[in-house]
C-alpha cells in the first residue's frame, strides 16, 4: 500500500460506545510510541487536542449508530476515509445498547429523561456496516490492542493482518485448557464465538461470553441445544446470546427462536 | 531369544524414573488436574492418580474417585503426547532488515529429552502415526524430529476401557504391541499392585535390567493377553476400517451429512484433541518499524474456513463439507495416503466434541443407512 503522505494519517471516531476500545489503543503504552512514530494521528479527540481535517488513510470507528446525527456523520467519515475499520462490538454489531432494538425506545426516553423532548434518538442501535461499507472489522468487547497494532503493522507492510475468524475453542485447546462444557457442564459460548481473546474466560474457569461475536459458520442453534442439555433454562439461554453482540444476526436469530418457544 | 520380562513393584517404578532423570530425561506422568487428567512433570509414583478414573461419553467427561491402589486406572484426558512432539505454536523463522537487504536469524529447534510413564496403547500408536506423516514421508519436520529423538515411552496396557474407546477396531490396543521402550501391565490381584514389564527397545531393556527387578513368572504374559482380550471384547464402539473407503465414497451425497451439519459447530475441538491430527497454518508477523518479521506455525483445523483458502476463496465453505472431509480422512483416505488408519480409536473426538457428535455412530449410520445400536 502506498500513502500520499509519508506516514499514513489515522483518525479515530466515536459513536455510541463506552470508549473502552479507544482506551485499548491508549493502553498500548509501549507500542503507542511506535504507533505514533509509524503513523500520523490526525484526529483522535480522546488523546489529543490536535484535530486535523481529512481525508484520512485509516479511520478507526468505535460505537454504534443510535441518533439521526450519527447516521449522517458516519457518511461523512466514510467519504473522508480511504480505509474504514470498525472497532469493537458496538461498531461491528450494535453493542449492548442494541438490546433496545427489541423494546420501545420512546418509553425508555420518557422514563429516563426529565425533558424527553430534547432527546433525539433512533429506534434501533445498529452496526456501522448497516450504514456504510466497512473495509475491516475488529471484533471484541473491548477489542484486543494487539489486533489494532497488528492491523497497523500489516497495513504498513502491505500484508494481510492475522485476524482469526474461527472459534474460541481452537485458542482454548492451544492453551491446554480443559473444556469446561465437557468436563464441568458449564455453558460456554466458545464454539460459536470468533477467536481473538485467547480464550480468556475459559482460562479463568468461566464459560465464554461471546465478546468477539459470531465466528465464521457459527452454529448458534446447536450450541443453544447443548445449553438446554446441560440444564440451562430458556431465560438463561436467551441471556447468553443477548449480550454485547446480541444484534449480530446469528445470535439475534437464535435468541428470537428461543423467545418464540 | 525370548524377551526378558520383569516383575516390578512400586519402588522399581520410582527407580525407573530416577534412572531416566540421571540420563537427562524430564519425566512426565498422568497427573490429576482440577477437571481432568493431564501430562505433568512427575518425579515420584506417589504423584500418580491412585484410585482415580473418569467417566466418558459424547460431550461428557467427569473425574471419578473409585478408591483402591491402582496407579494406572486412569483414562485418557483431553491431551495426548501431540503437544510435546508437535507444539501448538512455534516460531520457525525470524528475519531482520539489514540496510537494503535482510538477514535470516536461524531458529534451530531445541532438542528435548522427555520420558512419559503410563502412556496408553492408543497414544503409543498415535506417535507411530505422527512418525509416518512428520518423519517418514517425503520430508521430515525438524521440530517434530528434535522432540521425537528424545522421546522415551513407558506404556501401560489397558485392561479396562473408557466408554468411548474403540482401539480394538484400529488394532492400536488395548494391548500395546509395538512402539514403546517399556510396557507395563498393572496387576491388581494382590494387596498392592505389581507390574509385569516387557521391553520394546534396547534402551528399555537396559533400563529394566538396572532396576534390579526379578524376572516375571512365565504365565504373566498369557494373563496379560487374556485380560486385554477381555477388555477388547467389552468395547461398545466399533469401526470396520477395512470397509471405510467404500462407505465414505458411496455416501458422498448422503443426507446424513446435512444432519451432522445441523449439530456440528465447526469448532474444531475434535481435531485439536485428536492425537494424530497434525495440520498447521503459518502466520507472518512484522514489527511496526518494519525492521523485523517472524513466521509462526500454529495448529490449524480442517474445520476452519481458512484451511482450504486458495486464490479467490475457500474450497469447503459449508460445515457439511468439512465434517465429510474430516471423517473421510481419518477413517478412510489416511489409509490410502499413509498405509494405516489416521484414527487410533482413542475416542477423544467423541468425548471432547461439545456437540456430542460420535464419529463411530456416524460411520455406522453411513454404513448401514440407519442409526447404530448405541
Ligand atoms: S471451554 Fe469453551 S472455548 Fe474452551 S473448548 Fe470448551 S467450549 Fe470451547
Ligand atoms: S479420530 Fe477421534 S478416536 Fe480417532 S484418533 Fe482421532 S480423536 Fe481418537
Ligand atoms: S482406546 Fe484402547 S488403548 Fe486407548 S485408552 Fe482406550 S482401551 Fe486404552
Ligand atoms: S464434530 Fe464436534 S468437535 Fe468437531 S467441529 Fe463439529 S462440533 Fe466441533
Amino acid at each position: 500500500m502506498s500513502f500520499k503522505h509519508e506516514k499514513p494519517r489515522v483518525a479515530v471516531f466515536k459513536f455510541a460506545s463506552c470508549d473502552g476500545c479507544q482506551l485499548s489503543l491508549l493502553d498500548a503504552e509501549d507500542e503507542l510510541l511506535a504507533v505514533a512514530g509509524a503513523v500520523e494521528i490526525a484526529y483522535f479527540p480522546e488523546a489529543s487536542r490536535r484535530m486535523q481535517k481529512g481525508p484520512y488513510d485509516i479511520a478507526l470507528v468505535e460505537g454504534s449508530i443510535t441518533t439521526p446525527h450519527d447516521a449522517e456523520l458516519i457518511h461523512q467519515v466514510r467519504r473522508q476515509s480511504k480505509t474504514l475499520i470498525t472497532i469493537g462490538a458496538c461498531a461491528t454489531a450494535g453493542g449492548i445498547q442494541a438490546l433496545r432494538n427489541w423494546r420501545d425506545v420512546s418509553e425508555f426516553v420518557r422514563v429516563v429523561y426529565a425533558k424527553p423532548d430534547f432527546i433525539s434518538t433512533l429506534k434501533m442501535s445498529t452496526p456501522v456496516a448497516e450504514h456504510v461499507p466497512v473495509d475491516l472489522e475488529l471484533r471484541g468487547c473491548p477489542i484486543q490492542k494487539e489486533h489494532l497494532i497488528e492491523v497497523i503493522a500489516a497495513t504498513l507492510a502491505g500484508r494481510r493482518p492475522n485476524l482469526p475468524t474461527y472459534s474460541v475453542c481452537l485458542e482454548c485447546k492451544r492453551r491446554s485448557n480443559v473444556c469446561l462444557m465437557v468436563a464441568a457442564g458449564t455453558p460456554c459460548l466458545g464454539p460459536a464465538t470468533q477467536a481473538g481473546c485467547g480464550a480468556l474466560c475459559p482460562s479463568m474457569g468461566r464459560g465464554g461470553y461471546g465478546c468477539f461475536g459470531p465466528m465464521e459458520n457459527a452454529n448458534a442453534p446447536s450450541l443453544a441445544e447443548r445449553f438446554y442439555t446441560l440444564g440451562a433454562t430458556q431465560p438463561e439461554v436467551d441471556r447468553a446470546f443477548r449480550s454485547f453482540n446480541a444484534w449480530a444476526w446469528q445470535f439475534r436469530k437464535v435468541s428470537e427462536e428461543v423467545h418464540q418457544q | 531369544m525370548r524377551k526378558k520380562q520383569y516383575r516390578l513393584e512400586r519402588t522399581h517404578l520410582n527407580s525407573l524414573l530416577k534412572l531416566l532423570r540421571e540420563e537427562g530425561y524430564q519425566t512426565y506422568g498422568p497427573v490429576r488436574g482440577e477437571l481432568a487428567m493431564e501430562w505433568a512433570p512427575l518425579t515420584d509414583v506417589g504423584e500418580l492418580p491412585r484410585g482415580w478414573t473418569s467417566a466418558h461419553g459424547p460431550a461428557h467427561y467427569r473425574l471419578e474417585n473409585r478408591g483402591g491402589e491402582s496407579l494406572f486406572g486412569y483414562r485418557n484426558g483431553p491431551e495426548s503426547l501431540k503437544k510435546f512432539l508437535h507444539p501448538p505454536r512455534a516460531r520457525i523463522m525470524k528475519a531482520e532488515r539489514n540496510g537494503g537487504a535482510f538477514r535470516i536469524l536461524e531458529d534451530r529447534p531445541a532438542a528435548a529429552k522427555r520420558a512419559f510413564l503410563g502412556v496408553k496403547p492408543c497414544d503409543v500408536a498415535a506417535v507411530a502415526a505422527l512418525d509416518r506423516v512428520l518423519l517418514n514421508d517425503r520430508y521430515s519436520d525438524d521440530i517434530y524430529q528434535a522432540n521425537r529423538a528424545g522421546l522415551f515411552l513407558i506404556a501401560v496396557h489397558c485392561t479396562e476401557c473408557a466408554e468411548t474407546c474403540f482401539c480394538a477396531s484400529s488394532k492400536a490396543g488395548p494391548q500395546a504391541k509395538t512402539g514403546f521402550d517399556i510396557a507395563l501391565h498393572e496387576r491388581l490381584d494382590g494387596a498392592m499392585p505389581e507390574y509385569f514389564a516387557e521391553c520394546g527397545t534396547a534402551a528399555g531393556a537396559a533400563l529394566l535390567e538396572k532396576t534390579g527387578a526379578p524376572p516375571a513368572p512365565p504365565e504373566w504374559a498369557r494373563e496379560l493377553a487374556d485380560a486385554c482380550a477381555l477388555a477388547a471384547g467389552a468395547q461398545q464402539r466399533k469401526v470396520d476400517f477395512s470397509s471405510a473407503a467404500a462407505v465414505v465414497e458411496r455416501n458422498y451425497d448422503s443426507p446424513r451429512w446435512d444432519d451432522i451439519a445441523r449439530r456440528c459447530m465447526a469448532c474444531g475441538n475434535c481435531t485439536q484433541a485428536c492425537p494424530t491430527c497434525f495440520c498447521v497454518n503459518f502466520e507472518e508477523h512484522s514489527s511496526l518499524d518494519l525492521q523485523t518479521a517472524e513466521r509462526h506455525r500454529v495448529w490449524d483445523s480442517c474445520f476452519t474456513q481458512n484451511f482450504t483458502y486458495i486464490h479467490g476463496g475457500s474450497v469447503r465453505l459449508s460445515t457439511k463439507s468439512r465434517y465429510r472431509h474430516w471423517l473421510g480422512h481419518k477413517l478412510a483416505r489416511w489409509q490410502q495416503q499413509f498405509g494405516s488408519p489416521g484414527c487410533v480409536g482413542c475416542g477423544r473426538c467423541i468425548t471432547w466434541c461439545p456437540a456430542g457428535i460420535d464419529i463411530t455412530a456416524e460411520f455406522e449410520w453411513l454404513k448401514a443407512g440407519a442409526p447404530a445400536a448405541i
